[in-house]
């Protein structure tokens, strides 16, 4: 799993709530994997959001807009990454060069995902992330932000930072770049043997 | 003594093989669906360490989301690298020894469609998938949720996943349901109540009377929507209904393992004062065949009701959704969602594509005609759902009828790319989003029962159902 420690860029407001996978990543590129793996999915992120139907951009989405063509950072409303359960979306975001998404909810099954991507999906309260956005949007022309996951702050566009509280087993994965197969197999004489009593007991359920 | 339970604390504690004291725990896996997506990728991390599944047993294929649904269809998808996916997976699924019910199997279909038609989950288990909808399976009793690639590597490697542990929510329905309303209108009718993002953080169990005398293939329906209110574990106990529709299916245990199960089954109900952290009452007699009408499945109305108007909405957020939801849509806000002409009615979907489904589809559609104008496709939930259905008649009526029959997959619902419908069409479907281009670009997709699917694609237009009963 790759790390995040810190990310300092470009922040890009899409305040829209119940972003679903489906709009992050169409589902026409689901098969990609078998060319690629778990990478090269940048450049279809939010295709039909970003693309016409002549696979030309489409001027009126921010993404396409030169402020935000290098965005790092997502600024996005409730229910973030709801839907299907495909880890593409996450691949085309940390594709893309975005490595952080702050939203006051997430699916769950993304916010798992993301984790394993070295993303950082940031809980924050709604009205925060409102005034994150008034203040790029201000046109000052101010948008860089930078969260730090080692130090836990977050620096606004206009300079002031504020203290992060980050689910401390969630911190310490994405800052070591945990192997998570590796740490379970460390534990494995222990699981088996609880298999093993579990076989015992629940015999039905190892047929 | 222990106190009060919830059922999904139940079951977490007999799969809890570590609580890490952090808020997440290491929970066994007793059952593990793969479909072709996954392809041979997700083996990577077992070719690498050179390991083999601890219990080839517990997991099982079925190729679903990119096949193809046309009849003769062989390993070629329509989709660039579905074939790959099929094919990759196949070779993986022979080499690890699992159980793989492939195209031209008469046991393939849709992943939730298949597990508890052969059996293979049971009450009290959990059952992981890489799909969101897996929250189906909690129908049979089961803690079953979705999972990520990168999390099914985890559990093929090691037959566990870490798991952050939810909050408990329960949804009762209580009163008496009326005719033409249906399980799809249940949930339909929660989501659109309590909204998308309500259940995030939650285990939710839908119980009461309503939900006791509910079938099998109902509670399915249900609970294959708990995705849709952000719920991470959808379940409803199991009980007789369960172990009548599970005994003597092939994974089913028999004899006095049989027997030993039920007893189990039966120590897992909720106890009276278990905790929950959020309680929702539902009436079903004020439940109508539902329908969406917007670009979330929160959006929902009677199907006799009318398209929110941007004008009346109670604040400007409000009113910037409407507004948003209705363009893309192409509906008029304030005016009745009946009578809006569709281009398309598909039935199919996890949620919608039992026999059951079927049969009540086929008794709205019999001696009828769809509308000239419709392009209407059935997709049975999976190859034994088709024979059966086929037994019946019921390809028949729905071919009489001008529907096409085809063969099993996730087919429009997934909408990979192989199966699709023109841009900017109108669809009613039986499936379970309605999200922007889920169903193709420019699709808008208006969420119903099978039974509304059917009517609409005979009216040409959103029909009330119970006009045809």
């Amino acid at each position: 799993m790759e790390k995040f420690t810190k990310v300092s860029g470009t922040a890009m407001p899409l305040l829209r709530a119940n972003i679903d996978t489906d709009a992050i990543l169409p589902s026409r590129y689901l098969t990609r994997t078998t060319v690629t793996g778990k990478t090269g999915f940048g450049p279809y992120l939010f295709a039909d959001w970003r693309y016409g139907p002549d696979g030309k951009d489409k001027p009126d989405f921010i993404l396409n807009t030169p402020p935000y063509r290098d965005a790092k950072i997502l600024l996005a409303a409730d229910n973030f990454g709801c839907g299907s359960s495909r880890e593409h979306a996450v691949w085309a975001l940390v594709g893309y060069g975005i490595r952080c998404v702050i939203a006051p909810s997430f699916g769950e099954i993304f916010y798992n995902n993301s984790f394993n991507n070295g993303l950082l999906p940031l809980p924050l309260p709604l009205a925060q992330i409102e005034a994150l956005a008034a203040q790029i949007e201000k046109g000052t022309g101010k948008r860089q932000m930078t969260v730090d996951l080692d130090a836990q702050t977050l620096t606004a566009p206009d300079g002031t930072v504020t203290k992060l509280t980050v689910d401390p087993a969630r911190r310490d994965a994405l800052l070591k770049g945990l192997d998570s197969i590796g740490i379970t197999m460390q534990g494995w004489d222990a699981i088996s043997a609880w298999q093993a009593k579990d076989k015992a007991r629940r015999p039905w359920s190892y047929l | 003594m222990t106190a009060p339970r919830t059922l999904v604390e139940k079951i977490w504690a007999d799969h809890e093989i570590r609580d890490f004291g952090n808020g997440y725990s290491l929970l066994h896996v007793d059952r593990n669906v793969m479909h072709d997506l996954l392809g041979a990728l997700v083996f990577e991390p077992l070719d690498r360490m050179g390991r083999k599944l601890p219990f080839p047993n517990q997991h099982l294929i079925s190729m679903d989301h990119g096949v193809d649904t046309d009849p003769g269809r062989g390993d070629e998808t329509k989709i660039p690298g579905g074939k790959e996916g099929v094919q990759g997976l196949r070779r993986k699924g022979k080499e690890y020894g699992i159980e793989n019910y492939d195209i031209g199997d008469v046991r393939q279909g849709i992943v939730h469609v298949v597990a508890p038609e052969q059996g293979f989950v049971l009450p009290g288990q959990t059952l992981v998938c890489g799909d969101s909808h897996t929250t189906t399976i909690g129908g049979m009793g089961a803690l079953a949720w979705g999972l990520g690639l990168t999390e099914i590597e985890h559990v093929l490697a090691t037959q566990t996943v870490t798991v952050e542990k939810p909050k408990h929510m329960r949804i009762w329905f209580d009163g008496k349901v009326n005719p033409g309303v249906t399980p799809k209108d249940m949930i339909l009718h929660v989501i659109g109540k309590i909204g998308a993002k309500a259940g995030n953080g939650y285990a939710v169990e839908y119980a009461g009377p309503a939900i006791r005398s509910m079938p099998v293939e109902g509670r399915l329906t249900i609970c294959n929507m708990a995705i849709e209110m952000a719920v991470r574990f959808g379940i409803i106990q199991g009980d007789e209904v369960t172990a009548e529709y599970l005994k003597g299916r092939p994974f089913a245990p028999k004899g006095a393992l049989w027997d030993q199960a039920l007893a189990y089954w039966r120590t897992l109900g909720s106890d009276d004062g278990a905790k929950w952290d959020r309680e929702v009452q539902i009436d079903c007699s004020a439940i109508t065949p539902s329908i969406t009408w917007g670009t979330s499945p929160q959006d929902v109305v009677a199907v006799d009701g009318l398209v929110p108007d941007p004008a009346k909405a109670e604040s400007a957020d409000r009113r910037a959704y409407i507004e948003r939801a209705l363009k893309y849509s192409g509906l008029e806000g304030g005016k009745p969602i009946a009578g809006n002409k569709i281009d398309v009615a598909f039935i199919g979907s996890c949620t919608n594509a039992r026999l059951s489904d079927l049969r009540r589809a086929a008794a709205i559609l019999k001696g009828k005609k769809k509308a000239a104008h419709v392009t209407a496709w059935v997709v049975p939930g999976s190859g034994l759902v088709k024979r059966d259905a086929e037994a019946e008649g019921l390809d028949r009526i729905f071919k009489d009828a001008g529907f096409e029959w085809r063969e099993p997959g996730c087919s429009m619902c997934v909408a990979l790319g192989g199966d699709k419908f023109p841009p900017g069409s109108r669809a009613i479907s039986s499936t379970n989003r309605n999200f922007e281009n889920r169903q193709g670009p420019g699709v808008r997709t208006h969420l119903a029962s099978p039974e509304m699917v059917a009517a609409a694609a005979i009216a040409g237009a959103i029909t009330d159902v119970r006009k045809v009963l």
